[in-house]
């Protein structure tokens, strides 16, 4: 049952237009026009502030046209069927926002210094102001992104979400899991405590035992053949700059195929002559 | 009257393509010259770019990064043939404490010890403590006469020699040289399980029969 809508207060409820007042702000200047008709009162702070808000919004669009854009990626039709597992993706997208956020904070206060990383870090978590809550953020989101972006994979799977022609937009996945896993890597060596030392000797050298290359490879992670000076500022530029780039340009082209491909629906429903699509606004 | 200008699609020369303004003789067109300029120019400019940095970030692969050093290790009075004796010393001393390892240090014993071909003048076996599977710190126990390593197992004998678990070659050493009655040691080098002796490799190489072949040594040693 569906109550009717409680009324308005009168302060509240919209006054008729006033004569030389409907036009929707066409000509982008919405602050002028009501005083032209003579007698016609002046508008209220809350029609200046709608009127201000919709010109700004429109001045944005005249020059850019992306409403047409927007409108198709944030109100595309969405199959039947469409539950909360489809919600992994974006969940993975804003754990990394949230990463990224709290790693530039941290970053104010970190140095990339063998000599000087693990004090830096215990005076984020010590002394620094809410330090301890954003380092923790930062070590347990990248648990739950790990985790998230797990889900997401293993709900596309199931769902049959990679096939024809969704295809490229699963190994951009995978390649994003890379990423992600090595996000990881390079982050754990930056709190400077024997065990991310030793954790990170031992994974550069697992680089190192892959033939041929392996060697190489580790030579590259480690900035020569031992673990030395420039080691962990090398993995931090790597955290920091070159792998978290890499992530936000390929969420945006893994973005730009969902959009473009739509989504799939769960394979438990049937497909139906019509009405297969419903509008989702 | 026929058709008067006979253009052949597939012609070498643009006049014979019907192209306006064409020179006569000319077989590419202004625009595709352009262009290729262009995608010319572009490269460049990448190049000039992409280059200094991948070589900025790949220099530690082509540069010898740890310098060459003898390190006192001690009087000769301090070591003796029968049983090792650790000493820590800094590899990279620029890192700090990070930097510091430690070497089992012995008198050569020339009626035991196996001769690591081609270093038969070692005086003293300095053994190194990084494991070759993944490079964890052995501990030396006297008791049983092994290394042992605490991450996966990995056991050593007395000269090193793999006994057991994952470790591929036997632990690396370092050059040894009596100065003036003190023991200095100096770069290290690994040995197969033949005891042949091969430049420094990572943990984790094989370098047995084809298996050396897969694990190159590095360019600047």
């Amino acid at each position: 049952m569906k109550l009717p809508t409680p009324p308005l207060p009168k302060a509240l409820r919209p006054a008729p237009k006033r004569p030389g007042q409907g036009r929707d702000g066409g000509n982008g200047n919405g602050n002028g026009h009501g005083r032209t008709g003579g007698p016609a009162t002046k508008p209220t702070p809350k029609d200046q502030a709608v009127e201000g808000a919709a010109s700004a919004v429109g001045w944005l669009d005249e020059r850019t046209g992306i409403s047409p854009f927007l409108r198709g990626f944030l109100y595309r039709k969405v199959p039947k069927g469409t539950n909360w597992f489809y919600t992994l993706g974006s969940a993975t997208m804003f754990a990394f926002l949230s990463q990224a956020i709290t790693g530039v904070f941290l970053a104010m206060y970190y140095e990339p210094d063998p000599t000087r990383a693990y004090e830096s870090a215990s005076r984020i978590t010590n002394e620094v102001f809410l330090g301890e809550l954003v380092r923790g953020m930062h070590r347990w989101g990248s648990t739950v992104m790990i985790i998230l972006i797990f889900m997401h994979m293993g709900r596309t799977f199931f769902f049959g979400a990679y096939k024809y022609p969704r295809e490229l937009n699963w190994v951009i996945g995978v390649v994003l899991l890379v990423l992600t896993l090595a996000m990881g890597l390079t982050g754990y060596l930056l709190p400077f405590d024997q065990r991310s030392f030793w954790a990170t000797v031992v994974a550069v050298n697992i680089n190192a035992s892959g033939p041929v290359v392996g060697p190489y490879l580790a030579d590259f992670l480690r900035a020569g053949a031992e673990f030395g000076p420039t080691t962990i500022s090398r993995f931090y530029a790597l955290h920091m700059l070159a792998i978290p780039g890499l992530i936000a340009a390929l969420i945006g082209a893994h973005l730009y195929l969902v959009a473009k491909l739509g989504t799939t629906a769960p394979p438990w429903l049937k497909a139906e002559k019509k009405d297969l699509l419903t509008e989702e606004v | 009257m026929a058709d008067p200008p006979k253009f052949d699609k597939k012609s070498r020369y643009t006049e014979g393509r019907g192209i306006a303004g064409a020179y006569e003789g000319e077989t590419v067109t202004r625009r595709r010259l352009m262009e290729g300029a262009a995608q010319v120019y572009g490269g460049i400019a990448v190049a000039a770019i992409a280059l200094p940095g991948l070589g900025f970030a790949l220099g530690p692969l082509l540069e010898k990064s740890t310098v060459s050093r003898w390190q006192d290790l001690g009087s000769e009075d301090d070591f003796n043939i029968e049983a090792y004796v650790p000493r820590t010393f800094n590899i990279v001393p620029e890192v700090g404490d990070p930097g510091k390892s430690t070497v089992y240090v012995r008198r050569f014993d020339p009626e035991r010890d196996t001769v690591v071909k081609g270093q038969e003048r070692q005086p003293y076996v300095a053994i190194s403590t990084r494991c070759t599977h993944v490079g964890c710190p052995v501990r030396y126990i006297q008791a049983s006469q092994k290394f042992v390593c605490p991450c996966h197992g990995g056991v050593y004998g007395f000269e090193g020699a793999v006994e057991g678990g994952p470790p591929v070659r036997p632990l690396d050493r370092f050059y040894t040289q009596v100065e003036n009655g003190r023991v200095q040691m100096g770069d290290r080098f690994s040995v197969n399980s033949e005891f042949e002796r091969f430049s420094p490799r990572d943990p984790s190489n094989h370098l047995d029969g084809l298996w050396q072949y897969l694990y190159p040594s590095r360019p600047t040693t």
